[in-house]
């Protein structure tokens, strides 16, 4: 078996030093009732063109975004990822390392997860940001119980207009620690009257910007009324390159901010691995518990710089059932994918790459609201927009299929039942051509 | 007069009339490594015996710190949020934790003196 | 922040500053290169990626264009591509060496796995598509869930779980919601053994319950008596790791789960360590009621230096209507996804993350799978415990074993050997690191002073066992010999010397700023 590089010849030498007859010796502590006959009932081992071959019959089901003319996103994003990332993060040493625990022969890792932190505090507006966590949405609940701890209130308003996912996700980990979350209804193409519903309990308010359906808000109203009460502000960015272009949650007045680094790196992956991003206020109680791993600079015994896993006592190995959170691993893989694009990116890079983004949705949204009885809702967004339709959403992107266009998220599929059936999410990257557009609105007319 | 008394989990008491200085001893200072974390409790926090009162970590470790006996809590040293090191430093000076107010004063008889502390770190 | 305006620093730093050596010109050693932050090589007008033209349309942000400079330096290509690859020498990694790591499962990443998630039928489709131009993928989560099941001998799986303390997660907010559904909340106690993992009380208390540790007896398993002492009707659950955390099979267990179900409460299984058992022994069979399986342990994902992992959870019949949404079921018009709790048939608990679940590992663990097959699994759950018994057997007369008798697939040391030598299981640790190895696991489980835990998993040959073997006997005749510097100047050989984690815990510095001087000469 080409993974398993004992011999027979070693397997019994290794019997004999062990001083035993035969491998079941090794497992006389399994119950009787549990000891199998035989190899347990699925196929038996595979060559490598055997598994290819299996692997290829169900991805030729699959209609990749590439095949398409592609402007599906809440939540994921189609961008082009150049070359040398993916290159990069195969390298052995990077792809094959273990946590950074043993940092005198992990500096590759720690040091490329620093620089990570760095990034992402600069581009959230905030003075830290933890080592990655398993996507946003978890990244966004994890900041809720982080809200409870450090303001000892246990209330949280959630925007209506937060992606239904990252409501659900938090929901479900306050859901047994005595933390209430309430969700406001949704409200296409506005704001939810959120700071209506922030009192004196109120442990925090959570906004996403560029919002589900795509619009831009200015939180700084919010970060105001919210701190007015003693609550704080986490804003939420799904997509992380709308920071290229729109002010900082930080520079609005954000407390914490968490967000999906998967446009940047990391490509579509149908649902993950993708990154959480977690980023906060430099104040002395925010850090103690703050959830995730943190990578810090320091010096060795000949007074070198070089990068540790620091502040570890928050974290589970050693808190326990004290711990900040139970994470343990991160998405360090995905968050090396990211921070290499990002640099090859640099400032300048990702400010152009925004605005091709944002031309692009401007172009798009332009070119539906000219197709008879389509209405674009929002009068300012990033790379993604809602539309109305004059009939169900749902129907509509499933007739454009045929016509090569995955036309967006039907909103039906994020809120059923919630009467916006007709509603339809649209976004637009630098990977839409002026082709694909053209065909989009075309194909939209033929099928309304 | 001031006494000092020990308790089994390591935490050292001198007493001064019906207040009393906390901290923890040499030896668990010694096991905790360096210091890099205090937490305090909140000044009028009542503490009961047995009970955590505060929080002390190392890189490797956090740890609580009990309260020796029942009380309320009046001072805290707030010199250690910003120099945490003084706790290996200056254990039973200067590194010291919390200022108690006794409610129980009996209760310091059924903690070890410096000789019975000696002998049960062995 | 301040960058400086011609993109080199004001003054040149000492090697040292920016972590190179002190002792060459350059701060480089033969082909160990000294490498700065992207903060201090790059400049913020720079960049690797070509764009073409923006067409200057009039935004449409609301006012709320981000004017302010970020502070994201650029780098071209080909120097970004020397920034990560001498970065990238100084880790260790599977594919160096050994990574004698106690329930890591450091097992080797087949590169298949890699070109296998990368078909762009998998790699390039995205989560929210209509479910009918993704039936491929429901397939491949359909078929891998089957894998997992007839592994485990249970009839549910939630594939959402993305790591495996969410898997623990999952596992025990399920039992809440039974409970719950039961009229039971009053059960809030979760017995745990005092050798578990961090994750499982961390876990425990996110889902509302408290911890109540069970002592080991002395061959390093569960004390029965003690575990019967604690059964009552406040118990919710055990939560316990088979083999557990000393490297030992619990040979009790069947008589736990029966004991924990008639006290009214639940079997959580952590299945960290299901590499010694995968394909041999179905924890279906032992009474479990919900275990995570760590794709990136057993089933080879790769750990890419921390993460991602992958955490599917099984459930017995008792749970399964509990299971979190979303899931895939096969209908007679072929796959389809239950996305929200008003289509799900049970109760589920809610929904744990966004989307679907790691499908990247998916893609990854299936590969695996199928590579090895039912007698591929079968044996390299063999050969795992093969290679840590041998391991055991050839180190037991110079390094003090932590229980006597065979182990699973992992040997569990305490550092007895080390009585007098002025040599601590860390300082032992990290003078493994100058001999080439990264450390075993250290000060793990608890229960054992100053522990060594060694997992070679069955990807290890036995030469290369043999020569790791060879070293730690040295190492361990050498300290005891009085050879100390070695073990307390450790490590001499890496990348860096010793590091100073004091400092950075009690000075945390998390992210880069400007020297203040930089700052200066920009003004």
């Amino acid at each position: 078996m080409r993974y398993l590089p004992l011999t027979p010849e070693d397997r019994e030498a290794m019997l004999a030093t062990i001083g035993v007859q035969s491998i079941d010796d090794l497992f006389l502590d399994v119950p009787e009732a549990a000891r199998l006959d035989g190899p347990v009932n699925l196929p038996l081992r595979a060559t490598e063109l055997e598994v290819e071959r299996a692997f290829a019959r169900m991805a030729k089901k699959n209609i990749s975004a590439g095949e398409a003319a592609f402007f599906v996103g809440a939540g994921a994003y189609k961008h082009h990822v150049p070359a040398s990332v993916d290159h990069l993060i195969q390298r052995s040493e990077f792809l094959t390392a273990y946590t950074p625990y043993q940092p005198e022969i992990s500096q590759g890792t720690l040091q490329t997860l620093f620089e990570f932190q760095t990034q992402i505090a600069r581009l959230t507006g905030m003075d830290v940001a933890n080592a990655s966590m398993y996507d946003g949405s978890t990244a966004c609940a994890e900041a809720v119980l982080m809200a409870a701890r450090v303001t000892k209130r246990s209330k949280a308003v959630l925007s209506g207009n937060l992606h239904p996912h990252y409501a659900a996700a938090t929901h479900t980990a306050c859901k047994y620690m005595d933390i209430a979350t309430a969700s406001q209804a949704p409200v296409p193409g506005a704001l939810d009257d959120i700071i209506a519903a922030i009192d004196e309990e109120t442990a925090c308010v959570v906004v996403q910007n560029p919002d589900v359906f795509g619009r831009v808000h200015d939180l700084t109203p919010i970060a105001e009324a919210a701190h007015a009460k003693g609550a704080l502000l986490i804003a939420v960015v799904t997509e992380i390159v709308s920071l290229g272009l729109v002010k900082s949650p930080g520079e609005m007045g954000a407390d914490i901010v968490v967000g999906e680094g998967q446009s940047i790196g990391v490509g579509l992956q149908f649902g993950g691995p993708y990154v959480g991003l977690f980023a906060c206020r430099n104040d002395r109680n925010f850090l103690r518990n703050m959830p995730g791993r943190l990578a810090g600079e320091t010096v060795d015994a000949d007074g070198r710089r070089g990068f540790v896993l620091t502040l570890s006592t928050r974290e589970q190995h050693i808190r326990r059932d004290k711990a900040t959170s139970n994470i343990c691993t991160n998405s360090g893989l995905m968050a090396l994918a990211f921070t290499i694009h990002m640099t090859l990116l640099g400032e300048k890079g990702l400010r152009q790459m925004a605005t091709l983004n944002h031309e692009a949705a401007c172009t798009l949204a332009d070119a539906l609201s000219a197709v008879p009885g389509v209405e674009v809702l929002c009068d300012s967004f990033f790379n993604e927009f809602t539309v109305t339709l004059p009939r169900d959403a749902a129907a509509v992107t499933e007739s454009l299929i045929a016509k090569g266009v995955l036309a967006g998220v039907p909103a039906s599929r994020l809120y059923p039942g919630k009467g916006l059936d007709n509603l339809l999410v649209i976004a637009a990257t630098e990977t839409n051509t002026e082709a694909d557009i053209d065909l989009f609105a075309r194909a939209l007319k033929e099928v309304l | 007069m001031s006494q000092t008394r020990y308790t089994k989990d390591h935490e050292w008491i001198r007493v001064d009339g019906d207040t009393a200085t906390v901290g923890i001893t040499a030896y668990a200072a010694e096991q905790l490594g360096d210091v890099v974390f205090v937490e305090l409790p909140d000044i009028g926090k009542t503490v009961t015996q047995g009970g955590e009162m505060a929080v002390v970590e190392s890189v490797k470790a956090a740890s609580e710190v009990y309260a020796p006996v029942n009380g309320e809590v009046v001072e805290v040293n707030s010199e250690l949020e910003s120099a945490p090191e003084t706790v290996n430093e200056a254990p039973d000076g200067a590194g010291w934790f919390v200022k108690l107010k006794l409610s129980d004063t009996s209760q310091l008889e059924g903690l070890m003196d410096e000789a019975a502390y000696k002998a049960h770190i062995g | 922040m301040a960058m400086n305006t011609q993109g080199r620093p004001s003054r040149p730093v000492s090697n040292i500053e920016q972590g190179g050596y002190a002792d060459t010109f350059s701060g480089s050693r033969g082909l160990d290169q000294a490498e700065a932050l992207i903060f201090e090589r790059g400049r913020t007008d720079i960049t690797g990626v070509d764009f073409p033209e923006a067409k200057g349309t009039k935004a449409r942000l609301g006012g709320l264009e981000r004017t302010e400079e970020i502070g994201l330096p650029g780098l071209t290509e080909p120097e970004a591509m020397r920034h990560y690859v001498r970065l990238s020498r100084k880790n260790y990694a599977i594919d160096l060496g050994l990574y004698p790591l106690g329930s890591c499962t450091m097992k080797h990443n087949p590169r298949l796995n890699e070109k296998m998630a990368r078909l762009p039928g998998f790699g390039d489709i995205h989560p929210l598509q209509p479910q009918s131009t993704v039936e491929g993928a429901f397939e491949l989560i359909g078929e891998l869930a089957h894998w997992l099941m007839t592994l485990t001998n249970t009839p549910c799986v939630a594939m959402s779980p993305k790591a495996g303390a969410h898997g623990e997660l999952c596992g025990m907010m399920a039992i809440r919601a039974a409970l719950d559904a039961r009229g039971e909340s009053g059960r809030r106690r979760v017995l745990v053994p005092e050798s578990a993992h961090g994750t499982n009380p961390a876990t425990a208390v996110q889902c509302g319950f408290y911890c109540d540790e069970i002592p080991a007896d002395a061959t390093g398993r569960v004390d029965m008596e003690a575990f019967k002492a604690k059964l009552g009707d406040d118990v919710a659950a055990i939560m316990l790791t088979n083999p557990n955390t000393c490297g030992l099979f619990e040979r009790d267990i069947v008589e736990i789960a029966r004991l924990i179900h008639e006290a009214g409460g639940y079997f959580y299984c952590d299945g960290a360590n299901f590499n010694a058992i995968v394909g041999r022994v179905r924890p279906g069979d032992l009474g479990i009621d919900a275990m995570h399986i760590n794709l990136h342990k057993t089933f080879s994902t790769p750990h890419g230096g921390g993460g991602p992992g992958a955490g599917p959870t099984v459930f017995s019949e008792a749970l399964a209507p509990f299971a979190p949404v979303p899931y895939v079921m096969k209908t007679s018009e072929g796959w389809r996804m239950v996305e929200h709790e008003e289509e799900a048939d049970g109760e589920p608990f809610g929904r744990m993350v966004a989307f679907h679940g790691q499908m990247g590992m998916f893609t990854r663990a299936l590969s695996y799978m199928m590579s090895h097959g039912a007698d591929g699994l079968k044996q390299a759950a063999e050969d795992a415990v093969l290679n840590a018994n041998y391991i055991l057997a050839r180190l037991k007369h110079v390094m003090t074993p932590a229980f006597d008798g065979t182990c699973m697939h992992e040997a569990l040391f305490d550092d007895r050997f080390l009585k007098d030598t002025g040599v601590t299981t860390l300082d032992f640790a990290k003078a493994m690191i100058d001999e080439g190895y990264h450390p075993m696991t250290m000060y793990f489980p608890l229960v054992v002073h100053g522990a060594m835990l060694i997992e070679p998993t069955e990807t290890e040959s036995k030469s290369g066992l043999d020569r790791f073997c060879d070293t730690l006997e040295s190492l361990a005749k050498a300290a005891k010999d009085g050879d100390t510097v070695r073990f307390t100047a450790a490590p001499v050989h890496a990348p860096t010397k010793r590091l100073d984690e004091t400092r950075a815990a009690r000075n945390p510095v998390l992210v880069w700023t400007p020297p203040e001087d930089t700052l200066e000469a920009a003004e």
